[in-house]
This record gives C-alpha cells, structure tokens and sequence, in this order.
C-alpha cells in the first residue's frame, strides 16, 4: 500500500506536467507593456497568485498549463486597464481564496492577520514585566557592584574584558 | 512568573496537536473545491466540434445532465471514455468541453472511440474552463434542468464515482420532473 | 543479501539502544560506575551498526538492485552515480535512516566527550537519547523500512529519481538540515535531564552551549544552503517562498537562535532559566514537529514526501508524549526554579530577552499562518485557503526590524546595567556614518524605496557599531595584541552578527531592486534589462544522460562589453516525463544574473524570465559566516581546557560515586 503510494504520487505529478507541457496552440502571450507600472503590477500579480493544481507554486513559477492560461489572462486584464481588485476578484470567484496567496481579511481569517499583533504585545508586555521584576533590586546592587567593578579594573586592568559574552 | 503560566506551552502543544490531528480527516489537500457549485453556467459562445460552422452557447446545455471537460492530450481521459460511453447507455445526457485541444485530433478521437456526448464544444484557448474553475483534465460536472452548477468532480469518471456520487444526483434531479 | 544484513544491523542497533537505556537507568538507580560505562558503550556501537546499515542501502542503489523497492522507487540505471549515492536521502524512507544515523552519532559524541560531566547528569542525558533514538529506530523499522524487498517480481529498471533531486543541493542539504535538527535533541535531553533531577546549578546550562551552538551552526547552514538550491534549482528565482517545509526548517532555527542567546545569559548571569529549558524544549519540539509536516501530508508542499496518513499520524502519536511529556515535566518542575536574576531594563540581559521575545512571536507567527489553512478548512467545512509569502513577508518584516533595532543598541549595553550616557556615547557619530554608507548603497542601486533604506540603515548601523567597538578595543591594548587576546567567542558572536547584517543587506537590496522581466524572445532578439543588453541568439535540442533538452544560448553585454554567455534549458527527463526549467545564472558578488527559458510561444520564440538581482548571494554569504560563527565558537578556550581536566574530573566523580557503594 505504502510502495503504491510512494509511486502513484509522483506519477500522478509527472503526468499532469506532462500532459500540461504538451500542450502548445493556446499560449499567445505577447508581453509587451505600455508602461513600467504595468510590467510591474503584472509581475507582483502572477507572484501572488496560486498555480491551482501545482503544490504550492506561484503563477510564475509554475510550468503548468493552467498556470500559463491564468498567466495569460492576467496579462490581458492588465492591458486592458483592470485594477489588481478586479483581477483578483476574477481569479476567486473561479478558484476560491486557495488561489490567493495573500489571504483576504474576512471573519475568517480576523484571527489569522490579528493574532500576531496579539502576541507580539503578549510578548512585549512579559519583557516589561520581567524588566520590571528583575530591575527592583538593581539600584542598591548597583552602587556595590560598581565600586567592586572598579575596584576589580584597577587591579587586574581589564577593564574591557568584562564584556566578552 | 504565576504558577499555572507554566502549564500555557504545555496547552499550546496540545491545541497544535488536536489541530493537526484533524488535518487527517479532512479531504485530500490537493482536490480543490469548486467554488461555482450553486451558480449558474457560465456564459460563453464557442463553436461545435464535430459541426464548427454552428455555435453554441451555454443555453445548449440542457439539464439535468453531465458536462465532461476532456481532451486528447490528457491520459486518463482515454479510460474515462469508455465509462461515458456505458453511462451514456443509462440514457443520461452528456454534454462535452474539448479543453485546449486540437479540434481535428479531438475529432479523430471521436470518430475512433465513439461518441457519447450529446454534444462537443471546442474550448481552445481554456477561457471557458478558466469560468469553470477547472484546472485540469478531465473533470466533470453536473447541471440541473436551469443550468446550475450542482456538483464538480475532479478525475476520471469511473463505475464507483459514478454509482456513487454522480448517478444518485442525476436521477433526484431527473425525478423532479421531465428528464 | 546486504540489504538483509544492512536490516539486521538496525534492528540490533535498536536493541542495543533499548539496552543502553535501560542500562542508564539502573546505572542511575544504583549510583553505579561500571553499569554507567556500560550503558555508555552501547552509543557508539549502535552507530557503527546504523552506518552499516545505511552503507549497504546505499550498496544497494550503486549495484542497481531493484528488488530493493525503495532503490526501484527512487533510482534508474542511467542516473549519474554521485545521485545514486544521495538518492539514499532522497525520500521518506531512506532520509529517515540517515535522520537515525546522524542522531546514533550525536549520541556517540555526547557519550564520548562528556567524561568530565558529573554522572547523574551524563546518565540523565543519555538515557532521554536512547529513549529518543529508541523511537526513531522502532518507527523506521516498523513504518518506513528503506530495506523492503519486493519479490519475487521486481521492477527491472527503476522510477528514476525526481529530476528536481539530481543535483549538488541534494547531496547536501539534508544531511546538513538533519545534523541541525538533531542536534537540537542535546540541549533537550540536557533540559529534561535538569528538570528531572530537579538540581538548582547551572552546569547543564554551560554544557549545552556548545553543543547548541554547533547544532543551530549546522541548521543555519542547512536552511541557506536549501534557500541556494532552491533559487538555482526551480527556475523562477525565487529563494524563499514560506513553503511550509521551508518554515519547518526555520521556525526551530528561529527558536534555536534564541535559545544560544539565553544560554549565553544563563550561563554568564544565572538569569533565564525557565525560559532556556522551554527554549531548549520548544527547539527540539519544532524539529519533530517539522518532520511530521514534512512526511505526513497534511500540508501542501512542493517540498514533502509522499503522501502517508499512516505514517503521519505514528509521528503524531509519537509526537504526544514525548513533548508533551517534556511540557508537562516543565510544568511542574520549572516553576520551583528560583531565579535571583537583577538586571536593569538597559542591561544586556533585558535585550536578550527582547531579542528571544520577538524570535518566540517570530516562531509562532509562522506555526499559525502554516497550519491555518487546516484550520480553515476544518472550521469551514472543506473551503480551502492559501496563506503565502505576502502574508509572512508582511508580519515577519516589522519583527525583523525590531530584531535588528535590538542588535543596534543591545551590542552597547553591558550585563546588569548600562548607563544611558554609556549608550549614547558614540552613536551619533555612528548613525551618521551608517546614513551615508545607506545612501550611498542605495543610489548604487538606484532605489529610494524607504523600507529598503531603513533595513539598509539598521543593518549598516550594526555593522559600523561592531566595527567601532572592534577598533576601541583594539585601540586600548596595542592593536595585534588585543585582537589575538579577544576571546573566540567574542569572534563568534562579532562573525555572527556580521553574517545576520550581511544577509539582511542582501535581502533588502534584491528584494526591492530586483529587475524581473518576462519577455518574448525569438533568436536573433536582442532586450535591454537594467544595465544590460541581452541577446537570444538560439535555441537548440541537447541530450543528457538521462534527459533531453532545449537549450537557449543568450550573449549578455553591458555597455558593449561582453559580460556572459549562458544557456538556460528546459529539460524533459526520459524516466519519469518530468519537464524541469534549468536557469542560467551569471553568479556576481554585486549582483546575479539569471536567466530561464519560459514555454514556447511558436514561431520559434519564447518567453524567457531575464532578472537582475543585485547582492542576492550577501543572502547567502552571510548564512554561510552565520553558520561560522557557531562552530567558531567551540574553539573557545573553556572548553579546551576540558580536556586536560576531564581526567581530573573523572577521578573526582569516580571517588564521590565509590563513596556511595
């Protein structure tokens, strides 16, 4: 069972490549731009975007058919003058959110986008904290340690050494 | 540091744990849902295969029936055809999207395997099947008497996923009425 | 016949494993010398048993053999030999063996070099080894057997290996990524070891310095040398992607990377204890947890093995008690810890905890947004998600600037305390000097991005602060003489930081100054990117050894010099059918060139991906001096004075345990 699996997976992959590299009379891609910014937005758009049946690969990086096709597409609506919204917009209501790589905020995913915010003042509160804590007694150590500090300096005359880590 | 802050990696790990544990039942993570189920066909104007002369468009598509996406460069549909063909036996219709494919292969095809389908557009450059949602050959889906998407799947159409899935959904919808 | 003989020596080795725990534990129980040195020996001879046993598969994939399945799966007579050799680790089963050698020999060194150890700790540590490695080797032998045969009817030529596989990154790069993450399992064992015995000094904490520092040095390099590969191997030059794999790899670096920070604390200061046992825990649970991802299937990747609930959840099964055990014991135990730590809210001490606080939000980050889309899909009942780059580049970007911001003032600031008049001094001149050296950087790569600048200025702004603080010491004490009295891990922390900045340069030049063009080329056509005229001149078929090829040759001139010929192709491989893009790539310290052939548009013309990316191998360079730094870091001098007073110290535990008899 596990040897048909380790075979049947990359077959299916080498298949499905196979089968989109054969393909050849619908790609008419020109790639010529009438300007910069749209070059641009056409590069950042097939980076964001998701080859809907490769494993985790973007439009631009995918040799697939159906990654060709939606590049294809993308190019003409940037020609065309379609905001990256619009653009974005058709690819979902055709292939769902998996086909964005830059997940849209909706309640759903409110926790995905808010909860590093969360935890990163969750953090920062534990460092003042312990800053906090660890810092009560400093001031009377301090004037001790200091006086030994230097005492120690003169004596052995390193006084740089002290802050090797 | 308060005692029970300790236990929070602890119940962190086990939250990690149950959520992963469910990942295992959930369905394969390389089948994409479709998202047109619930809608309408798409709109679209492409010629006829086997008569390139007469155009169809998603009117021509009368449910409760099966719209296959195939072409002759995909491997699996060649065996997929043949359960077509014995599906189309049952007195279902099946409707056909030669998807970025070469007509005259796709012809040849037709004419060397038989023809199931009630009809065949040609789809060259996959802006139909981009509206579909397909990304890959072949797929299936089923239609209702108005030309609501109710159902896609995604593969060969065999005697399991037929028996299963795609003949219950046809016949309920069938036995609304008129097939 | 081998492979059976490879077979047996694993299965011995898990028994002598099983023995040698069993055997520490007794040693412990009884306080016993000689049942100590015997548990102690079990480590290395179980090695050599898993070498043998890697050694006859990999035999096994020379010779051809495809009665093996695993060498019929992943090998084919025409693969070059030096892949026939790595194709060992090239999939689950294989990869999981070498996972189980690299830990047999980290065992084997801990037994080894850790005589000057106080017993009860050494015993500790490797009976929590032995019960790990016991797991390995029961879920490699009973669930993923790379020694399987398949008779009587085998295959007479192989599958081939996955053509993304046949190159140097391959040899390389796992073996490096294992050494990392299982090396992490020292400092683990080290942690339970103190929670276990429940002891109040430090020694576990000086201990496992080194052997942190070497296992995060060998995951360092793993992960840039994955991020090499990557860029140069899947042809859309890309070197980073958050795949999931890919943040399997990073987020126990990112938690390692904190972890050799609070060592340092901890061991210099006593501070931080509980946070580096969780630290230490955390690490080696990020490692398992990665190698789940990895071999379960449960996350899409372009990256992971095939796909085997089965396997997936025996990992997961394995995963429970182990960290969760770990958990649990630090649970209950750490909060007995007393720590006497006093340190200012501007000491040394209080960066580092900040510096580990953003690295634990920067981990937890990545765990959330790679496992979303399972919790997505489970919460929506089947709609699936995709969270990638833009969502990791925008959350860890903001974290990384702090990081940095950190590193700026925290090289400044001494252990308990630092005076703000300490912290200032200099650092105008220092800011000023770092705002020049950004602008010039940037007007070298024509940019005004602002973000591209501060990271630009934040890393620059350590770079000259290292240097300065350098040069005072240097200064003080006759130049030569300073420099050879500073200690090694002064160097260490000095090489690291330097790489971390290096790298952080790299990124932020290429990441925004980076020219990518997707263009229709026919041969004869002739484009202008950046600076540089690139010429299609033709493309031609070409065969391989075990592939065939269209090859493209472009002429790149700047200014009407010739600059470089290169020869991107796309390759079909006979086997398996596998179209791969090969890029070209004009490899320059001050930028790369890089070149791939897209699909064929007709006509004879193409699309072809033509970039320039300015100091994208700083990205590179500095993981490389990153991962210096930590095995520069064993030279130190305290830990070669060990030697001469293991013996010593040998002796003295020897008399106290005899005591006890």
């Amino acid at each position: 069972m596990l040897a048909v699996a380790n075979l049947l997976i990359p077959s299916l992959l080498g298949l499905m490549i196979l089968v989109s590299g054969a393909s050849v009379a619908n790609t008419v891609e020109d790639l010529t731009f009438a300007d910069d910014a749209s070059r641009d937005r056409y590069q950042n758009l097939i980076d964001e975007l998701r080859c809907p049946q490769c494993l985790n690969t973007n439009l631009a990086g995918s040799d697939a058919m159906i990654a060709a096709n939606l590049r294809r597409e993308v190019y003409r609506m940037v020609t065309l003058g379609e905001t990256d919204e619009a653009i974005k917009s058709f690819m979902y209501e055709r292939y769902g959110d998996f086909i964005l790589y830059r997940p849209r905020l909706m309640p759903s995913t409110w926790a995905l986008w808010l909860l590093p915010g969360v935890l990163l003042m969750i953090g920062i509160w534990v460092w003042w904290v312990m800053a906090r804590l660890s810092s009560s007694d400093s001031d009377d150590e301090m004037q001790m340690s200091e006086t030994d500090l230097a005492e120690v300096e003169r004596l052995l005359g390193e006084s740089h050494r002290a802050n090797d880590t | 540091m308060a005692k029970q802050s300790f236990l929070i990696p602890l119940a962190i790990f086990l939250a990690l744990v149950l959520i992963l544990g469910l990942g295992f039942t959930l369905d394969d993570p390389h089948r994409l849902p479709s998202v047109r189920v619930g809608q309408p066909f798409p709109e679209f104007s492409l010629p006829d295969l086997t008569k390139p002369e007469i155009e169809r468009t998603e009117g021509d598509l009368k449910g409760p029936a099966l719209v296959n996406v195939w072409a002759t460069w995909c491997p699996t549909c060649y065996a997929e055809h043949e359960a077509l063909k014995v599906i189309e036996q049952t007195g279902v219709r099946i409707f056909g999207i030669n998807y970025a494919d070469d007509a005259d292969k796709a012809r040849a095809f037709l004419s060397d395997l038989g023809d199931p389908y009630v009809l065949n557009v040609v789809d060259a450059d996959g802006r139909l099947a981009i509206d579909l949602g397909v990304y890959g050959a072949p797929e299936t889906f089923v239609i209702d008497r108005e030309g609501h998407i109710l159902y896609r799947h995604v593969g060969a159409v065999d005697a399991r996923v037929w028996q299963e899935t795609l003949s219950p959904m046809i016949q309920s919808l069938a036995g609304a009425g008129s097939g | 016949m081998w492979i059976e003989i490879g077979h047996f020596s694993v299965l011995i080795a898990l028994l002598l494993t099983l023995l040698g725990g069993a055997t520490a534990l007794y040693a412990l129980q009884r306080r016993d010398v000689h049942w100590a040195a015997l548990a102690l020996a079990a480590a290395p001879l179980a090695f050599l048993l898993i070498l043998l046993g890697f050694l006859t598969l990999m035999a096994a994939f020379i010779a051809d053999d495809f009665s093996v399945t695993y060498v019929a799966q992943h090998s084919n007579r025409a693969l070059p030999i030096q892949y026939k050799m790595s194709a060992v680790w090239g999939a689950h089963e294989g990869s999981f063996l070498l996972w189980c050698l690299v830990m047999g020999g980290w065992m084997m060194l801990v037994a080894r070099l850790s005589e000057s150890l106080a017993l009860v700790m050494r015993l500790q540590v490797m009976t929590v080894l032995y019960g790990l490695q016991a797991c390995f080797l029961l879920f490699l032998l009973l669930a993923s057997s790379p020694f399987d045969r398949s008779l009587p009817f085998y295959p007479g030529e192989g599958a081939d290996l996955n053509p993304l596989l046949q190159d140097f990154g391959l040899i390389v790069h796992p073996p490096l990524l294992y050494m990392g993450y299982v090396g992490l399992s020292v400092p683990f064992a080290f942690a339970i070891a103190s929670l276990w015995s429940g002891s109040v000094d430090l020694s576990w904490a000086k201990w496992s310095r080194p052997w942190t520092n070497v296992a995060w040095a060998f995951l360092t390099a793993g992960i840039t040398l994955g991020s090499w590969w990557a860029y140069y191997e899947l042809g859309w030059g890309g070197w980073w992607f958050w795949d999931a794999v890919e943040n399997a790899s990073f987020m126990p670096w990112l938690l390692a990377t904190a972890l050799v920070h609070s060592l340092a604390a901890t061991e210099k200061r006593g501070v931080f204890k509980s946070w580096t046992l969780l630290l230490a825990i955390s690490g080696f649970a990020f490692s398992l947890l990665g190698a789940f991802l990895v071999r379960s299937g449960v996350l899409t990747s372009v990256h992971s093995f095939a796909v085997d609930p089965q396997r997936g959840l025996a990992i997961l099964a394995f995963l429970v008690p182990v960290v969760g055990g770990s958990l649990a014991l630090y649970a209950i135990r750490a909060k007995s810890i007393k720590t006497s730590a006093v340190f200012a809210a501007t000491s040394r001490e209080s960066f580092i905890l900040g510096n580990n606080v953003l690295l634990s939000v920067a981990a937890l980050m990545i765990l959330l947004g790679t496992i979303y889309p399972l919790i997505y899909e489970a919460a929506t009942g089947g709609l699936k998600i995709s969270v990638g780059p833009p969502y990791f580049n925008a959350l860890f970007l903001p974290l990384a600037g702090l990081l940095l911001l950190i590193l700026m003032v925290g090289h400044e600031t001494r252990w308990r305390k630092t005076e703000l008049a300490h912290l200032l001094k200099g650092q105008r001149w220092q800011w000023l000097v770092s705002f020049a050296l950004m602008g010039a950087l940037l007007s070298w790569l024509e940019s005004s991005s602002i973000p591209q600048a501060l990271f630009a200025w934040l890393s620059l702004n350590v770079l000259v602060g290292l240097a300065r603080q350098w040069g005072t010491r240097a200064h003080l004490r006759g130049r030569w003489r300073a420099l050879m009295e500073q200690s090694t891990s002064y160097y260490s922390m000095l090489l690291g930081h330097v790489g971390l900045v290096i790298a952080v340069i790299g990124i932020a030049a290429t990441s925004i100054s980076s020219i990518e063009q997707d263009l229709r080329m026919a041969p004869g056509d002739e484009v202008q990117v950046g600076d540089y005229a690139m010429r299609l001149t033709r493309v031609g078929d070409v065969d391989g050894p075990n592939y065939i090829a269209e090859r493209g040759e472009v002429v790149v001139t700047q200014g009407g010099q010739f600059v470089a010929r290169l020869f991107p192709e796309k390759r079909r491989y006979h086997v398996s059918q596998m179209v791969m893009t090969e890029a070209a790539i004009d490899a320059g310290l001050s930028r790369d060139l890089y070149v791939a052939l897209g699909e064929p548009l007709g006509d004879g013309a193409w699309s072809v991906r033509i970039q320039v990316k300015p100091l994208v191998r700083w990205i590179w360079l500095g993981g490389v001096l990153i991962a210096f730094s930590g095995l520069l870091s064993l030279l130190d001098l305290r830990y070669r004075k060990r030697t001469t007073q293991r013996a010593q110290m040998a002796n003295e535990s020897l008399a106290t345990l005899s005591q006890g008899h």
